[in-house]
């Protein structure tokens, strides 16, 4: 089986999964202590969380705090919903976990269009008596890398906070600069799954979403697991190290799948973008049928959470794919762990798979 | 010299058990999304369903159950989204109830005994009734309180963080666990529903009723601690009959000793004594036990739920939970312990 599905989620890397062992001990030890106990055991898993949050706060701008939470839709859900802000705006191609509760808090939310490359205009007009604008890192589908820099300084001056979902470049790229609030999960960049965090810009206050023990500084009620911050802290500290590398690595793969299936147009921007996306189309191909021939090789038409809908991309539709187009794309998401001779294999079946498709007939160019 | 740490506080969380360790383990190499519609997505799919029809089977739920990170969440999800307002909720519960309900009525618990003995206002909502207390221990008569709540066309939310997976659940519409309690790993919980029309929709995973990415490592070692069955308690029963008889003969007042509560857990007052100044000299000899919720340890503020038990000496008393590795020898350490710091 060939794995070329990162942006869904990403294999635990080794390091994260020996860093939880201690905090997933039995009796013999103390390490499996609620780190809100007052007593000893307590207060030493209540360290290994303290020790996890300085590594995760590592991946993000100085001069805010680390709030733990189940994983980046909660932190969404608690940034977007506890901010206060009325009015909202968010980009076209924001993930569900985003433009779901922005459209609850406000159903008449502004969307920033993206142009055909897939990007978010830095200049788009931000309207009056806005409150919070939310637009991603990098776009989970296509890959784009928005200039959010921009959109945050521009949000600042309409008074507006705002708002990142870096869960695709977290521990990638830079943390967006002059954020208020950034989402992170760790199981996107070789972590846990069960826990990611918000981001908050100091002297923030939010309502929270979940009340009770008044964990995370009444922020987030509910037990901690030093376990899942002690993994999440040593994938985010893998993450920095291994950054350079990392990015070299999946540029590499990119570069080689790219020039494999030559018969692909890329979708999306080719140079504003995370090397470990690459998502095609090729006219007339039937994905759903491809995937089926090519059972052991695990890549998608869209985002993990959509798959199975049915529904054509948001994100595809948005660069001004018809839904034809968009049903004939595919997203090959690679990651630390794929190897080249991996990422060779599955494009020389895919290609095959898909001239194979043309060759007995498929209709459908458009 | 150190002694060997002693670990009495089992309500606060216990010790992952081994089989929730494997459990765990397989499913960290398990690690595609559940969501995922490719070979590696579906297994973990098949295999997250395989864990919630396990849970389901361990527990005797025959309703349905969606995943969360904990009782916290699952207890927000079900005050927040429940299709009826949130009628009233019992004066003893947990702070994750408790901070989430506003001005709605608070039962009135007896003195002494702690039990909601009637249904009373708001009846005809939502009405959040723990299973055990998290604090005393003390077993609410759900079953019976179940029947006059339906009778007036309300439906019950019981917390049981404390019982599952030790007592047979109680008789609800609504139901909050969490697996760290029981041997499962922190940052798994459950809320369980009897019929999904209980409970607004907002989208995405766990039919639309949870958003986020499903922990099936999680899931994994919740099923199989919940499978590890609950055997020990019979020790647990004994072990707790021992400690009460010992306490008691050295002057302790048990918090509703007249009470059924669950073996595990108990309050006991050492009069004349702080509740904290207690914990600080027995964290010093080793032993952890706590005053109340751990959530709460650290703040100096008098239990709520000692207070609605109208307990003398609230702020004389401490909790002591007992697990599934407490032995007769902790016991006598414990006692031991308590004598010492009573006498000076």
């Amino acid at each position: 089986m060939i794995y070329l599905d990162n942006q869904a989620t990403t294999p635990l890397a080794p390091e994260a999964r020996e860093a939880m062992l201690p905090w997933l001990a039995g009796p013999e030890s103390s390490g499996f202590a609620n780190p809100h106990s007052a007593h000893r055991p307590g207060r030493i898993a209540a360290a290994a969380v303290e020790i996890a949050r300085e590594k995760v706060a590592a991946l993000l701008p100085p001069g805010g705090r680390v709030v733990f939470t189940s994983g980046a839709t909660e932190a969404l859900n608690l940034a977007i919903l506890g901010c206060g802000a009325g009015r909202i705006a968010i980009s076209a191609i924001e993930h569900a976990a985003v433009s779901e509760p922005a459209l609850h808090r406000d159903p008449a939310a502004c969307v920033l269009p993206v142009d055909e490359a897939g990007l978010v205009d830095g200049e788009a007009p931000l309207p009056d008596g806005i409150g919070l604008v939310c637009v991603m890192q990098v776009n989970n589908e296509i890959g784009t890398v928005q200039p959010v820099e921009r959109l945050a300084a521009r949000a600042r001056a309409a008074g507006a906070l705002f708002l990142c979902d870096a869960v695709q470049g977290a521990g990638k790229l830079a943390p967006p600069e002059g954020a208020d609030m950034i989402a992170v999960s760790a199981h996107k960049l070789y972590g846990p799954k069960g826990i990611g965090a918000l981001w908050l810009r100091d002297g923030l206050d939010l309502e929270p979403l979940m009340r009770g023990g008044g964990q995370e500084g009444g922020l987030r009620s509910g037990t901690l697991s030093p376990a899942l911050c002690a993994g999440f802290g040593a994938a985010a500290e893998l993450a920095l190290r291994r950054q350079t590398e990392d990015e070299a690595h999946l540029r590499a793969l990119w570069d080689a799948a790219r020039a494999a299936l030559p018969g692909f147009r890329l979708n999306g921007s080719a140079d504003q973008r995370w090397p470990g996306n690459l998502n095609m189309r090729r006219d007339g191909l039937d994905v759903a049928r491809l995937m089926s021939d090519l059972r052991t090789i695990a890549f998608s038409a869209g985002s993990a959470c959509a798959s199975g809908s049915g529904k054509p991309s948001h994100v595809l539709r948005a660069i001004g794919l018809s839904d034809k187009k968009a049903r004939s794309s595919i997203r090959l998401g690679f990651g630390r762990y794929t190897r080249m001779s991996e990422v060779l294999e599955a494009c020389t079946q895919i290609s095959a798979a898909a001239d194979a498709q043309q060759e007995f007939g498929v209709s459908g160019y458009d | 010299m150190t002694a060997k740490p002693l670990y009495l506080d089992h309500a606060a969380t216990t010790p992952l058990l081994p089989e929730a360790r494997v459990a765990l383990l397989d499913g960290f190499a398990r690690w595609a999304n559940p969501s995922s519609p490719h070979a590696h997505g579906r297994a973990a799919r098949a295999a997250l369903e395989d864990a919630r029809d396990r849970i389901k089977a361990a527990l005797g739920w025959t309703g349905e159950l969606i995943f969360t990170s904990g009782a916290s969440e699952a207890l927000a999800l079900a005050i927040s989204r429940c299709a009826k307002p949130l009628g009233a909720v019992s004066a003893v519960e947990h702070e994750a109830v408790l901070r989430l309900v506003g001005q709605a009525p608070h039962w009135p618990v007896a003195p002494g005994s702690g039990l909601v003995e009637g249904v009373g206002e708001g009846v005809e909502g939502l009405v959040g009734i723990q299973h055990v207390n998290n604090e005393t221990g003390v077993i609410q008569p759900l079953d019976r309180l179940a029947g006059e709540l339906r009778a007036a066309g309300g439906w019950l939310l019981a917390d049981c963080a404390q019982s599952a997976g030790k007592l047979v659940l109680p008789d609800a519409d609504m139901i909050a666990i969490s697996a760290h309690k029981f041997g499962g790993p922190i940052g798994t919980g459950a809320l369980l529903v009897r019929d999904w029309a209980m409970l607004r929709p907002t989208g995405g995973q766990e039919r639309g009723y949870r958003a986020g990415t499903e922990n099936l490592p999680g899931a994994l070692a919740m099923a199989a601690a919940l499978e590890a069955g609950s055997g020990w308690l019979a020790d647990a029963i004994k072990l707790r009959g021992q400690l009460e008889a010992r306490l008691a003969e050295a002057g302790a007042g048990i918090v509703a000793a007249e009470t059924h509560r669950l073996a595990t857990i108990g309050a006991y007052r050492m009069p004349g004594r702080a509740a904290q100044a207690q914990l600080i000299r027995l964290d010093g000899m080793g032993i952890a036990v706590s005053a109340g919720s751990a959530c709460s340890s650290g703040s100096l503020k008098s239990s709520h739920v000692l207070t609605a038990m109208q307990q003398d000496g609230a702020g004389e008393v401490i909790r002591v939970s007992l697990g599934r590795e407490t032995t007769a020898d902790d016991i006598d350490r414990f006692v031991a312990a308590w004598k010492e710091v009573a006498a000076r």
